[in-house]
């Protein structure tokens, strides 16, 4: 699915828009980059030259202020410069379609936009019409993939777990809405995940889910027994209100990580959430400032895989390898 | 104008004939099959040697997009882009802008259609007024100005009081309704099938009890009013096998399917391709093989084109912000005999679906060859070669599926009411 | 052309340096060929001398044109340059776009007191305007040619040299 979109001639990612359909071999070697990126952080200039006098665009059509903020980051420490662009869907309404926006901003010397948008699919019709000189990094599109995202989780479950080949990793919450929770599903299988569950309500659940090469457990009392990894994915408001589910004291009761929940998973597994999380919604506060959580470190790792990112597809392109 | 066929093979799917026969035309009907008549002097003569003759196809979906909807394509050019296609009489469904709810559109539609080179328009008036499912449409005086039968287009219908009045008002004057089987909140908000791609591309779906649903309730109205219902555009296999029951019962119904949902899934889908963004969507490999099949055994009477043009800024968008709708017209014909050859059926049997079948829904005579009828004639090349493109497309809409594909069966000149209203201009 | 064996050069490199050590000298390798001197110079030189490792991969002066190499593997300084007289260490100098990117990467680190530059062999070809302190063996070679340091089976150090056929 949209491989050949990402990837050059000669097998390099080109742009990063979904985990989907990607080889293991990107995978790792994405996680690899990652790796030598964990120290420029420790160090007094905070920064390496590869991007230096490239333009980022940052094509934030939803808002967000930690996801553009570390990829801000990110693209800072590579000395790119930055350029932020909060476009509220309704001001696209009455103007200019997409694309066009895209255009303009291509022509004022952009050599990479990281774009965000509510509609599944938009980063991949942006990287169907960009020059070939350009890259496209998927922020997050509507509910399809949140592919940085997903990167950075294998990069903690790598970081604490050595590697995905012995282990049972539980995907907790509403993997319906989730484009963080399809980017980890696809990142687990390809990297070798013997054992990928979803644990969720049907109403939050895809029909289909299975398709994904998971297995389905609705209740939290076989879904995270003897895992290792357990990952809890953001309740969203909005789903409480609708016909999906009647309350979050409900949805907590059965399918909230509580310190009692916890005692059915391995003694050493880890706790990971992709933020922000609600506290007594789907996790309660003592799981997620306790001893298996690793939710803090995911933020640090996060920056160094969107600089893995950023500095492997501008490379790309750079190696004349257009798609 | 006396026009003398030479040498194709004539089909007729209705009485049978297959054969190669000279055809002779004039005054607009055909008045001779084979021998010519005394004393006849062709005014043109065209060669069809290599070629079929058939009725000329009779499309149960086009959109002209008159009134209203001028930017996406207009009458003239979907006129001429149908008779390219090598149709000769089509039914345009109401969502124009305004739709087609008052007799004076009805009667403006007719005579912009008639002053248009082009097949013979059959409108099919809104069922509701606005369409909005609220209030009858003065179907009487609809039907005076022209309509054959009366729809809600897409829109589904909220209410069901609303909707069974319906049905018995229509049945009082024993007009057809032509519904497509969507409920109203069922995947509402849904642009894919609810399978297996929408759940790897988080796209929202729809459901197939969307269609199941609504099927079931307008058929249990069917039962209790005996009105005369067409649905369209079948998408499930759970559909067709409704239908199926409703018509072993002796219920008056009828139904169609859009050419392209016999050949296209979900899968095609896959790469957000936005020219597969259709309603009903395109669904799984078992729902596309039980049309096929349905289409066989009778329980699907007609293939229509569905044909929907959009403008290319509509469909160059995300996907799920994208206007659904595929340009059909001019694949009608090498499409449906695509299936048939996938499907080992004759020439005869395919044309069945799209000449005398679809005529007869319509309840309008045509869809035939015979000595005395009106010389509506669609003359094709089913062995020739051509790419879909942007370019060779004549339909202001260029959002097909099957962009860059090639396909086989091209029509060479299609006949309307005994004038040349396609013809190769080389 | 008979290489030399790496081993005696660094034997004599050792004794270059030797009294020109102070005693916060601290010791950069340039991955790979560069570490392997620098671990081997160590041993020679007896004295516990911190030493670091450097991959210049983030600092090359081609990622516009070739992108990033797939390998790369950390950097590893764990002592404070600023301030410190730091030995910078490589198997070859060639054109000296690996020094200039090694000397930027060590500033992004802190300001160091001074860096002097160690080698194996210089081979000429230079590009830039970077010498080397101590260098123990010349070699005039030609564009097609290329000469690095490996490690054999048994760990041991040897020259290779290698032509590039000429490709049409």
């Amino acid at each position: 699915m949209s491989r050949n979109l990402q990837l050059t001639e000669d097998g390099r990612l080109r742009h990063l828009l979904t985990l989907d359909g990607l080889p293991p071999r990107i995978l790792t070697e994405i996680l690899d980059t990652a790796e030598s990126f964990v120290s420029v952080g420790d160090r007094e200039v905070k920064k390496v030259p590869l991007l230096r006098g490239k333009a980022v665009f940052n094509l934030f059509f939803e808002s967000s202020t930690r996801t553009r903020t570390t990829f801000e980051i990110a693209a800072k420490r590579l000395s790119a410069d930055v350029f932020n662009l909060n476009i509220a869907v309704s001001a696209t309404n009455k103007g200019e379609t997409l694309l066009d926006t895209v255009a303009n901003l291509s022509a004022m010397q952009a050599d990479m936009f990281v774009v965000r948008h509510a509609s599944s699919g938009a980063p991949h019709l942006i990287a169907q019409h960009v020059a070939p000189h350009i890259s496209v990094v998927n922020a997050g599109d509507g509910r399809c993939a949140h592919p940085t995202q997903g990167l950075l989780d294998m990069f903690t479950i790598r970081h604490y777990k050595g590697g995905f080949h012995n282990l049972r990793a539980a995907v907790v919450g509403d993997v319906l809405h989730s484009r963080v929770a399809r980017s980890q599903i696809h990142a687990l299988t390809t990297l070798g995940c013997p054992e990928v569950r979803v644990v969720a309500p049907k109403t939050l659940l895809p029909r289909d889910v299975e398709s994904m090469g998971v297995h389905v457990h609705q209740k939290m009392e076989t879904g995270i027994k003897d895992c290792d990894v357990i990952i809890m994915l953001r309740l969203q408001n909005e789903r409480m209100q609708g016909s999906l589910l009647p309350s979050a004291g409900e949805y907590y009761k059965h399918w909230g990580l509580t310190p009692e929940k916890m005692k059915l998973a391995k003694p050493d597994a880890i706790v990971m959430h992709p933020g922000p999380m609600n506290r007594g919604v789907e996790i309660a506060s003592d799981v997620a400032d306790g001893k298996h959580s690793v939710i803090l470190p995911q933020v640090t790792f996060g920056i160094a895989v969107r600089m893995a990112v950023m500095s492997m597809v501008a490379g790309s392109t750079a190696a004349g390898g257009n798609a | 104008m006396k026009i003398h066929i030479r040498n194709g093979r004539v089909i007729d799917p209705a009485s049978g004939l297959d054969a190669v026969k000279d055809i002779y035309v004039a005054a607009g009907k055909i008045v001779a099959l084979g021998q010519a008549p005394a004393d006849f002097h062709a005014n043109a003569e065209i060669d069809a040697s290599g070629l079929v003759v058939a009725p000329g196809l009779v499309d149960l979906s086009v959109r002209l997009r008159e009134p209203g909807l001028e930017y996406m394509a207009t009458l003239e050019s979907e006129m001429h882009a149908a008779a390219a296609g090598g149709i000769t009489s089509l039914a345009c469904p109401p969502d124009t802008d305004p739709p087609l709810d008052e007799p004076g559109l009805i009667e403006m539609l007719k005579f912009r259609a008639k002053n248009s080179p082009g097949p013979r328009v059959y409108p099919i008036g809104a069922l509701t007024w606005k369409l909005r499912g609220e209030r009858l449409t003065e179907m009487g005086e609809l039907s005076e100005a022209g309509c054959v039968a009366f729809s809600q287009a897409d829109t589904p219908m909220v209410d069901t009081e609303v909707l069974l009045r319906a049905l018995e008002y229509a049945s009082t004057f024993d007009f057809p309704v032509w519904l497509r089987p969507q409920d109203a909140h069922l995947g509402k908000l849904g642009v894919v099938h609810d399978g297996v791609v929408s759940a790897r591309l988080g796209l929202p779906a729809i459901p197939v009890p969307a269609e199941t649903v609504a099927l079931q309730t307008i058929i249990l109205l069917v039962r209790e009013t005996g009105a005369r219902v067409h649905f369209c555009r079948l998408s499930s296999r759970a559909g067709v096998e409704m239908v199926r029951k409703a018509k072993a019962d002796g219920l008056p119904i009828t139904c169609d399917v859009s050419v392209h949902h016999v050949h296209l899934t979900e899968m095609d889908v896959a790469d957000f391709n936005s020219n597969c963004h259709v309603v009903p969507p395109f669904r799984s490999q078992r729902d596309r093989d039980a049309l096929r099949q349905a289409l066989r055994d009778g329980v699907i009477d007609a293939i229509c084109s569905d044909h929907a043009p959009v403008d290319d800024d509509a469909k160059e968008k995300p996907f799920q912000e994208s206007e659904p709708g595929v340009t059909g017209v001019e694949l009608l014909l090498p499409l449906t005999l695509k299936w048939a050859t996938e499907m080992g059926l004759s020439l005869s049997q395919a044309l069945a679906f799209i000449t005398h079948k679809p005529a007869g829904v319509l309840g309008v005579d045509a869809g035939q060859v015979a000595v005395g009828l009106p010389a509506d004639l669609c003359l094709f090349d089913p062995d020739a070669a051509w790419t879909v493109s942007a370019r060779s497309l004549i339909s202001l809409g260029k959002n097909s599926p099957f962009l860059g594909h090639e396909l086989l069966g091209r029509v060479r000149y299609t006949i309307i009411d005994g004038h040349m209203d396609f013809k190769p201009d080389h | 052309m008979n290489l030399p064996d790496p081993n005696q050069l660094i034997d004599a490199l050792a004794s270059q340096i030797q009294p020109q050590l102070k005693p916060d000298t601290a010791l950069l390798g340039i991955h790979t060929g560069g570490v392997w001197v620098m671990d081997a110079l160590a041993a020679r030189l007896g004295v516990d001398l911190p030493k670091g490792v450097l991959d210049i991969a983030f600092y090359r002066d081609d990622f516009s044109r070739i992108g990033l190499h797939p390998q790369v593997k950390p950097s590893k300084i764990p002592f404070d340059v600023a301030d410190r007289p730091i030995l910078l260490i490589d198997d070859v100098l060639y054109t000296g776009r690996t020094v200039r990117a090694a000397l930027n990467l060590i500033f992004d680190y802190g300001r160091p007191a001074s860096v002097q530059l160690a080698v194996l062999i210089d081979r000429g070809g230079r590009e830039l305007p970077v010498c080397a302190e101590f260098m123990e063996a010349r070699m005039d070679l030609e564009p097609n040619q290329n000469i690095s340091l490996e490690k054999n089976e048994d760990g041991r150090l040897q020259l290779m040299l290698k032509q590039q056929v000429a490709t049409a």
